[in-house]
């Protein structure tokens, strides 16, 4: 039985070969709108994540097939205090696969081991959120044609950011992949990513705390939200804020090819006059999501459309 | 005159653990469940060494089978294993790092799912040999040994 759980369950050859799916997808959507009939996905949502859920949920609904779910623990049985394993026996009689987003770390790990139906993890914590992952790469390979020999900036929150992280362990694999951390002093990239991730694969990098010294060099601009609350104090906040806002001014310093990235939601770090600028991707990014969770959902559910 | 010297005699067949870094044979003690064995086990705390100054020895008059040597090499492996039969020491057993440890530590990050979840076992992976990294096998949140 195959499952999802981490972004690098996937070798390079699995993850060309869902890639390339989904961009057939793409092509010729009407191709795939029966390659799930009959067959049900299941959302088991222990926390609210609406954009997550429907993506998984359009990609099911895209291929033609069924989907039930939870949007909370409140609704689900964990409220009565059972176990994941329990509830994911008990769905598999019901479903043929799940996407499972849970506020606990490793849930979706102990998921798949009892489970008979494959797992997708929609986010555990703040430790995976593989199909974030997934949909970067689709996105990052319609934009540039390629996965590898370009400069990756990633901006904001490095430390928290987990979508960030599994970007990184994800792009390592590639040749040619340099990286730029722009971060607050206080937000840096963790040290385990940093020696465990980055050192081990002989990936160079360098860091650097304002996006203008950055910008000319991206390929891509991966932006995420730098949250207030983790700021000491709210003077180096408001002192640092400003230096993480992407808008026209900046991208004047980027190259003409070089795209923005966001996982979304985004508060105020990408001013709305970006959305206009053609190399704002963070939109695209979105249906690219859905295109690459049809494929994944064809690919665990072992189904060939010819 | 009587010296005044403390004395732990030798046993038949059994394991000698040697040159544990001085106070940590209590610690072993608990880990490997010599309370809960029926043998004769002699703590000595505190012993000359020439190698460490002082260490503790454990003599554990029991079969090696019955000894997780894999919980020692967690927990140091340049501790030496001495096996004991007839008295004499037959072989000394060289301690690895185990790549998987299993209900000898437990997991202290709240995000865990092992923290909401009291029946799952509580596992832990050997990510790194050279810098002796154990991460929990679900959170992947790294232990720190104190």
């Amino acid at each position: 039985m195959r499952h999802l759980i981490s972004p690098l369950d996937l070798t390079t050859d699995e993850l060309k070969n869902l890639l390339q799916l989904a961009q057939e997808i793409e092509r010729n959507p009407d191709k795939f709108k029966h390659a799930c009939d009959g067959k049900t996905l299941a959302t088991l949502f222990y926390e609210p994540s609406t954009r997550t859920r429907l993506s998984h949920e359009a990609a099911m609904l895209n291929l033609g097939g069924n989907i039930m779910g939870f949007s909370s623990a409140d609704s689900s049985s964990a409220a009565k205090g059972e176990s994941v394993s329990d509830t994911i026996q008990t769905i598999a009689c019901y479903a043929d696969i799940a996407a499972m987003r849970h506020p606990k770390e490793g849930s979706s790990y102990v998921a798949s081991r009892k489970s008979p139906i494959p797992i997708i993890n929609a986010g555990d914590g703040g430790h995976q959120h593989p199909t974030q992952t997934l949909t970067d790469l689709l996105t990052i390979l319609n934009l540039k044609g390629r996965l590898d020999n370009m400069t990756i900036g990633v901006c904001g929150d490095l430390k928290f950011g987990r979508t960030v992280h599994s970007l990184i362990n994800a792009m390592v694999r590639y040749t040619g992949i340099k990286f730029v951390l722009i971060s607050p002093e206080e937000l840096r990239i963790p040290s385990y990513v940093r020696e465990d991730v980055l050192d081990k694969n002989n990936t160079p990098y360098e860091e650097v705390v304002r996006l203008e010294d950055a910008l000319p060099k991206l390929d891509i601009l991966y932006m995420t939200r730098v949250q207030k609350e983790r700021f000491f104090n709210e003077e180096e906040y408001l002192r640092m804020k400003d230096f993480y806002v992407l808008n026209k001014e900046k991208m004047k310093l980027a190259k003409d090819d070089m795209y923005v990235l966001h996982p979304l939601p985004r508060v105020n770090e990408i001013s709305v006059e970006v959305d206009e600028d053609p190399r704002a991707a963070y939109f695209r990014q979105v249906q690219y999501g859905v295109y690459v969770r049809m494929a994944l959902i064809l690919t665990l559910l072992d189904i060939h459309v010819d | 005159m009587v010296e005044n010297r403390l004395n732990v005699g030798k046993i038949s067949e059994g394991v000698v653990l040697d040159h544990i870094p001085a106070g940590k044979s209590m610690e072993i003690y608990k880990y490997l469940h010599l309370d809960q064995m029926d043998c004769c086990v002699a703590i000595i705390k505190n012993a000359r060494s020439g190698k460490l100054g002082k260490k503790d020895i454990l003599k554990i008059e029991s079969p090696v089978e019955n000894i997780d040597l894999d919980i020692l090499g967690f927990i140091d492996h340049t501790i030496t294993v001495n096996i004991i039969r007839n008295e004499t020491i037959v072989e000394k057993q060289i301690l690895t790092l185990p790549k998987e440890i299993k209900n000898v530590i437990k997991c202290k990050n709240p995000r865990c799912i092992t923290s909401i979840e009291q029946e799952l076992d509580h596992v832990f992976f050997l990510s790194d040999a050279e810098t002796k990294t154990y991460r929990c096998k679900y959170c992947e949140e790294q232990y720190h040994r104190h």
